[in-house]
């Protein structure tokens, strides 16, 4: 990882596919499969560009109390609590096969749409998405994230979005 | 891996489900280690009960994480090229859940065959967790 760089287009970082780090990741999404566990060049599971936005060399999101309902692929909010936070929907769009381990990604994430809808109880959603681009060494686009936050006005109760 | 063969692939074919073991919070804590997103809400049983959840409730992108696997396991894994989820209700610790998915198209692209998938994720409840759309190249 290196450092971050914010300004008015998005937020840049560079992201090694760690072999380690995939590894671990396929075990944890309930993995057996050789093609992640024992091949030597393994392509990075379908989800795991995710953990980009959280293992940036970025100011930790904990501090203020700022983050996603669960795994935002970033555009956390600082001072919007996480309980006010939903993960509303995530695509990854590969343009090829997904990169393989030891490839140094060059991120760029920037904010998408934005747009209002009125809950079923009556509470304002706001909804916000977060493009998250993927190159390679070469510069070529090698996957394209597309992440849905939603804010809620009050604390979701049962039947709210994860 | 190669995932079956197109000819195999017909509109409205239904992938075996996959019926998981129930949810613990140590899965959380596990996807949560390996993704880097620490939200305490997971795992943190008073942190939960402060935000008004009864119990920590489970990490979307685990459940999303667990249907890709899924679905890797069939078409292989270097096979994707478009993957997408979309939460509906919470999913809780000792939840059960099933997790299918049904051919809905195929197509050839650029000298590729492709299928196209719609998936869910269903709470022992009826409940769906959430839905999915997937793409994957066929040999």
């Amino acid at each position: 990882m290196t450092t971050s760089k914010e300004d008015q287009d998005g937020t840049s970082y560079t992201m090694v596919v760690e072999l380690g780090k995939l590894r671990e990741f396929a075990r944890a999404t309930k993995s057996s499969n050789p093609e992640y566990l024992t091949a030597e060049n393994p392509v990075a599971p379908t989800t795991f560009l995710v953990t980009s936005s959280f293992w940036q060399d970025a100011p930790p999101r904990r501090a203020s109390g700022g983050g996603s309902g669960s795994g935002s692929n970033g555009g956390a909010r600082e001072g919007a609590g996480y309980e006010r936070m939903l993960h509303g929907a995530q695509e990854f769009v590969f343009f090829g096969e997904p990169p393989r381990a030891g490839t140094r990604l060059s991120v760029h994430s920037r904010p998408g749409p934005e747009y209002e809808k009125t809950g079923r109880r009556g509470g304002v959603m706001k909804f916000r998405e977060l493009i998250t681009e993927y190159r390679d060494e070469k510069g070529e686009l090698v996957a394209e994230a597309h992440g849905t936050i939603i804010e809620t006005s009050q604390a979701p109760t049962g039947g709210a979005n994860t | 891996m190669s995932g079956p063969g197109l000819d195999e692939l017909v509109v409205g074919k239904e992938l075996d489900p996959f019926i998981d073991n129930p949810l613990t919070v140590t899965d959380f804590v596990r996807y949560q280690g390996a993704s880097g997103d620490m939200n305490p809400a997971h795992h943190d049983t008073e942190f939960a009960q402060r935000a008004g959840f009864p119990t920590p409730f489970a990490v979307g992108m685990l459940q999303a994480g667990v249907l890709a696997t899924y679905l890797t396991d069939h078409f292989g894994a270097a096979n994707v090229r478009r993957f997408k989820v979309q939460w509906k209700e919470q999913a809780w610790p000792g939840d059960v859940l099933t997790y299918a998915a049904t051919v809905v198209g195929t197509r050839e692209e650029g000298g590729q065959h492709l299928v196209d998938l719609e998936a869910t994720v269903t709470r022992q409840t009826g409940g769906v967790h959430l839905q999915g759309w997937a793409t994957f190249v066929v040999e």
